[in-house]
């Protein structure tokens, strides 16, 4: 909302302080300063003349004119000028030399087109009044010449644009700031409201409410006469101009200077184009709009629409009918004041993508008690500027609606805030708004038949539920222009804004005894510090997918992570789906560094995956919120929702250890990405188990599953996959060649419990190496499980130092070379004993997986 | 060995020749260019087979009068030798220290960024540093999921059916606009999940995940991140909220760093303010006239930072809640912005393409 402070100085006796001074009181009440925008401080010199000459000179690319013209000195001044739209003895603003124009456009006399020009000839845009303009601003006749024009015209002026809250419709309006603003200063404030409106002398035009859910108030009255050629005045062009509004005829500007001023939009209808009473009725099958824009508009049903014997001939409170739009002829003008549904209209403007300066008001909340002294105004004005009679009679049709009540404790807001404000403070701040006080309690007002309020009025139960006990109550009648006023809390709010937030003291609560973190939040934090640690950069891709990566992943048909939630509204087109597994938004940031010029990354993202269950119903029940909802319906809601476990996943590729002066490094590798997930399962507390495996997108010789004991039974669960992506993958991403990758499900890392203490030995180590050949099928880990089982509780780490194929061992094998180091906890090993147990280690490893002690 | 006299065994232990081999001994010592030359002196000189060495073993052989004075003369000789050998000994070894130790000089310059580097992302951690900053007031960490039920995200929240917020210009809908399910476009419906699961009183704060239908650009990203705090409990007052969150802000921007309210409006809160922050760079000083600008500030003085206020006793009660008992207030703050004011952090983008000059920087804590 853009504010002129000489507007709101009309209304409200600021003392002298500047802008940013009454902006700051107003911020503080609510009224949010978005910016102040200084109009015509600059502006000076420039005068009132007469044009007394013209002499037309030829010769140039365009008409030029050298006027002698009179500026209430000795001697007219000689002033050469471009523009045509005025004669002899017209009435001019002039800019003497030492001027200075709005942009800091600075007039000095000087020669052109070889004339003297001894000044300039301003036009509304030059003036800063208008964005354009056509030619030279034409004074009336009687404007004394030589006077000030920026006094004159009102041009010094500061405009405060503020942000209104969504709740506070009433803002929308000099009427509401100038209130605000009185209230803030302590000043007193004048009503432009009460204006004493004739409301008797019969119908201006036959009118009904036939949806009183949709209007409970619609006033019209009338002028004949009016002269469609009258312009409107410059101060109400200016008005217009500095509130952010377009000038475009006297019958709309009057509309649009009213609605400013007092926050009542209005619509004005050519009276010859009605047929018929007007109805204010809900659409009927079928029925279609031309709006003023020209755009046929197909009419919801729920929409309100203002009628007559023709159908729809506006939207209400969004846009007019082109059909009835005041025109260049128009003489006789019904205008519409009416109280239409906050919501009505909202959804109203939504649906048809149409927000206007009369819906964003509706929206928010018009004062019901307004569209009778505001449609007087504006025949008023319209009979003032236009030349029009006013009709003296007035249609007006209404629902019947009772007042809000609110009782509350007068130490309510004491009680909200922590502050204590004198019982005569809070009756006295409630006033100012408004509101009506009264002592005692008062039964709740029966629920009228009119509009909603914008705040959701409380009834039955809830009503109950809300209100207030306490001693010393009162009963608050909120002002018509506050229908966001519902609540007992919405009452304390206005109070201790009033008295000023800044007056709330900084008290901390008594410290409760929490509980720190939890286990699970400590251990996402654990596994992205390891991970950071051992080289991988975090990133927060978007948690969306696409089709396309569901294919390039190669997942099959049925594979699960193809089950996934769609939005309505993606972002693309392209990425519809919530993620069901992390590496799309990892292999996308990896090739998006890679084409930045980093051959070398490694990236990790801990997030949430959406997994739908197949059979979860299609919709979650949307509960009351007038009492606590039964488990069962909120159960209702958490099985429609998808399940949402913590994943993390890592992709790396380029060098994991870099090249340098040392020698060469070593490529990402499919250990790599195992041992990615060997880090997380330490930072978890968790055993981590890894067997060969197929499964999308890896490759399938370069696969690892990778399994965590289940707590509750035992038994291994799948908890991810690592390695060495599938090669169709790398080319489908467009990745570096042998890109690896991990993605482990977080939520099934559970720690078993807390560490077991170690007894620590202090007896000396007893080392024996042994050297197995085995078939090149079998698993290292199947027989590093199979030496530990053998080896039994002497063994205390075993440590695999060679891998080596060759002909040694023959076509098909592999020899493995281990470390076994064995000790006791109470006396110093034998040799006897420790041979012993290498060798029963060495026996249940022929055993379980064929191995062949080497050499024996 | 014999007990007679022979004259010509002894011809060794003369003065002379005793003087000749400790002459010999020094000289060859002194003569010794490193420790393998004085090795070899060491052998010849001093060794088992060196003439004192030999001539040591003659003295038997002297007559017993003799034995004192030549055992003498060879003991002065051992000594003066053994005494050179040590002293030729330490010195070439600090030679050779000197020398070999330059010798193995290295440019402890040289860069050693053989293992990668990693970092986490600045909004995980500064998500943890303010969740931290709660933990230490005795809050604790909620969490709830990010697709999430209408009624939660909405409703129970006092946003009412028709609040723009709740249209598809806003919302990210989840398999049709009447699945009653969203992408949660704030953390507040934890709040409600809060209030239903845990026992009174209940003070927490949920960092997390949120969305919004906004294009991508510099100050707006569709997916973002809030950190919302709730406090229900007996009594509580906006003085309470404001002495949380002046508190919440020193220990995030340091001593003396305070918060403004200024009254707004939010459905799930009434009364409702939004929350500034006075300008830790300027301390407000850049809004006065005549003071030198402040970026971080855009020398207002204060930062927007959030918004705040008392429980909306309808949320209460739609989560069980009697509000004649309890009062509550609530806070929340976007993390981006957080993150761009308290880092000079000019491009939201940046946050979300991940590219890793972006985030090696922040390294483990923001």
């Amino acid at each position: 909302m853009k504010v002129p402070l000489s507007w709101l100085r009309e209304y409200v006796d600021l003392p002298a302080v500047t802008a940013q001074e009454v902006a700051d009181r107003l911020t503080a009440a609510g009224l949010k300063l978005e910016a102040i925008h200084s109009h015509g401080h600059e502006l000076k010199n420039v005068v009132v003349g007469r044009v007394l000459e013209i002499e037309e000179l030829t010769g140039f690319k365009k008409p030029i004119r050298h006027c002698k013209v009179e500026v209430g000195e000795a001697t007219p001044r000689e002033i050469v000028c471009g523009a045509t739209n005025f004669s002899e003895g017209a009435v001019v603003p002039v800019a003497l030399p030492g001027a200075v124009l709005p942009g800091g456009f600075e007039i000095g006399s000087r020669k052109t087109y070889g004339r003297l020009s001894d000044g300039m000839i301003c036009s509304e845009a030059e003036l800063g009044i208008a964005e354009s303009s056509p030619g030279i601003l034409l004074l009336p006749q009687d404007t004394p010449i030589g006077a000030d024009v920026v006094e004159l015209l009102g041009l010094r002026d500061d405009v405060l644009e503020l942000e209104v809250a969504t709740d506070r419709g009433y803002a929308l309006s000099i009427r509401g700031v100038a209130r605000e603003a009185a209230i803030a200063f302590g000043v007193p404030f004048r009503d432009p409201a009460t204006v004493p409106a004739p409301a008797d002398g019969g119908e201006s035009w036959p009118a009904a409410i036939a949806d009183p859910t949709a209007c409970d108030r619609f006033v019209l009255r009338s002028v004949t006469g009016f002269d469609p050629a009258a312009e409107s005045p410059l101060w109400m062009r200016v008005r217009l101009a500095r509130a952010g509004m377009r000038s475009v005829s006297l019958a709309v500007d009057v509309t649009n200077y009213v609605m400013l001023e007092l926050g009542q939009p209005l619509h004005a209808f050519d009276r010859s184009r009605l047929s018929g009473p007007i109805v204010v009725r809900r659409t009927r099958p079928g029925e279609k709009l031309e709006t003023l824009d020209h755009v046929v508009r197909t009419l919801h049903e729920e929409d309100i629409l203002i009628t007559d014997d023709s159908g729809p001939i506006s939207m209400a409170g969004t846009m007019g009918g082109l059909h009835t739009e005041i025109s260049g002829t128009s003489t006789d003008i019904v205008i519409e004041a009416a109280h239409f549904s906050a919501t009505g209209i909202a959804r109203e403007s939504r649906r048809h993508n149409l927000v206007s300066e009369a819906s964003k008001r509706f929206e928010r909340g018009v004062d019901r008690e307004l569209p009778l002294a505001a449609s007087w105004r504006a025949v008023q004005l319209l009979a003032e500027l236009g030349g029009a009679v006013a009709d003296p009679g007035v249609t007006h049709a209404q629902a019947e609606v009772s007042p809000v009540r609110i009782t509350i404790p007068a130490d309510h807001p004491s009680r909200v805030a922590g502050v204590t404000y004198e019982r005569e403070t809070v009756i006295r701040r409630l006033e100012q708004i408004g509101c009506t006080v009264t002592e005692g309690a008062a039964p709740a007002a029966a629920a009228g038949t009119g509009v909603a309020a914008t705040g959701v009025l409380a009834s039955g139960d809830l009503a109950g539920r809300l209100a207030v006990n306490g001693d010393d109550l009162i009963t608050v009648t909120p002002p018509t222009w506050r229908p966001d006023l519902t609540d007992p809390n919405d009452l304390a709010e206005e109070v201790i804004r009033l008295e000023g937030y800044d007056r709330i003291p900084s008290v901390l609560p008594p410290a409760p005894a929490g509980g720190g973190l939890t286990e699970e939040q400590r251990l996402r934090r654990r596994v992205g510090r390891a991970l950071a640690h051992a080289g991988y950069v975090e990133v927060l891709a978007y948690p969306f997918m696409g089709p396309r990566d569901l294919d390039n992943l190669l997942l099959a048909e049925h594979d699960p992570r193809r089950r996934a939630t769609r939005l309505v509204n993606p972002l693309s087109e392209d990425e519809p789906y919530m993620r069901t597994t992390l590496l799309p938004g990892l292999l996308k940031t990896l090739v998006r560094n890679v084409g930045r010029g980093f051959a070398d990354v490694a990236l990790f993202e801990s997030g949430l995956v959406y997994r739908p269950e197949p059979d979860a119903p299609a919709t979650a029940p949307v509960l009351a919120v007038d009492r606590r909802p039964a488990e069962e319906e909120l159960t209702a809601i958490e099985t429609a929702l998808p399940r949402q476990p913590l994943r993390v996943a890592v992709v790396l590729a380029g060098e994991f250890e870099r090249s340098g002066w040392w020698g060469q490094g070593r490529q990402a590798s499919w250990a790599d990405a195992v041992e990615a997930a060997r880090t997380v399962a330490r930072a978890a507390g968790v055993e981590l188990g890894v067997r060969a495996d197929q499964h999308e997108p890896w490759h399938p010789g370069r696969c690892a599953a990778l399994t965590v004991t289940d707590v509750e039974t035992g038994e291994q669960v799948l908890a991810g996959h690592a390695g060495e992506l599938h090669p169709r993958v790398v080319e489908a991403y467009g990745l570096p060649p042998r890109t690896c990758a991990m993605e482990l499900e977080l939520s099934l890392l559970v720690p078993a419990g807390p560490v077991e203490t170690p007894a620590v030995s202090a007896y000396p180590v007893a080392t024996q190496d042994v050297a197995l050949t085995v078939s090149a099928s079998v698993p290292v880990a199947e027989v590093e499980a199979a030496l530990r089982e053998g080896a039994g509780e002497l063994l205390e780490s075993i440590r695999l130092f060679d891998v080596y194929t060759g002909p040694q061992v023959g076509e098909g094998n592999k020899s493995l070379a281990y470390t076994l180091r064995f000790r006791a906890p109470d006396r110093t090993l034998t040799v006897e004993e420790t041979t012993a147990a290498r060798d029963a280690a060495v026996a249940v490893a022929a055993q379980h997986t064929g191995a062949q002690l080497r050499g024996a | 060995m014999s007990n007679t006299y022979d004259p010509v065994e002894v011809t060794p232990l003369h003065a002379d020749e005793v003087a000749r081999a400790q002459a010999d001994a020094l000289a060859a010592i002194a003569a010794a260019r490193d420790l393998d030359d004085l090795k070899q002196a060491r052998l010849a000189h001093a060794g088992d087979r060196s003439p004192i060495a030999l001539a040591n073993r003659e003295i038997g052989a002297l007559p017993p009068a003799a034995r004192a004075e030549a055992g003498k003369r060879i003991g002065t000789a051992r000594k003066a030798v053994g005494e050179a050998l040590a002293a030729r000994q330490a010195e070439l070894e600090a030679e050779r220290d000197a020398r070999v130790l330059i010798e193995e000089t290295v440019d402890v310059t040289l860069p050693w960024d053989r293992a990668p580097r990693g970092a986490r992302h600045p909004l995980t951690t500064l998500q943890e540093r303010i969740a931290d900053a709660f933990v230490a007031m005795g809050y604790e960490v909620a969490e709830g999921p990010e697709l999430e039920g209408e009624w939660f995200n909405f409703d129970a929240l006092n946003i009412a059916t028709d609040h723009p917020a709740r249209s598809d210009h806003d919302t990210f809908f989840v398999e049709s606009v009447e699945s009653g399910k969203v992408l949660r476009t704030q953390t507040s419906p934890v709040q409600i999940r809060a209030l239903l699961s845990r026992p009174l009183p209940v003070y927490v704060v949920s960092p997390g995940k949120t969305f919004r239908t906004d294009e991508l650009d510099a100050t707006h990203t569709p997916v973002f991140h809030q950190v919302e705090g709730l406090a229900v409990d007996k009594g509580l007052t906006m003085a309470h909220l404001k002495g949380t969150l002046d508190r919440f802000a020193e220990v995030m921007f340091g001593a003396g760093i305070t918060t403004r309210f200024r009254p707004h409006y939010f459905p799930f809160t009434e009364p409702s303010a939004e929350l500034d922050l006075r300008c830790f760079v300027c301390r407000g000083s850049s809004a006065v006239p005549g003071n030198p600008p402040c970026r971080t500030c855009k020398s207002e003085g204060w930062i927007e930072w959030g918004g705040c206020g008392m429980v909306n006793p309808r949320v209460l009660i739609a989560c069980g809640v009697d509000p004649a008992v309890y009062s509550g207030f609530a806070f929340g703050m976007g993390v981006e912005r957080t993150l761009m004011f308290r880092h000079n952090a000019e491009d939201m983008r940046d946050m979300v393409e991940g590219d890793i000059r972006f985030t090696l920087p922040f390294g483990m804590e923001v």
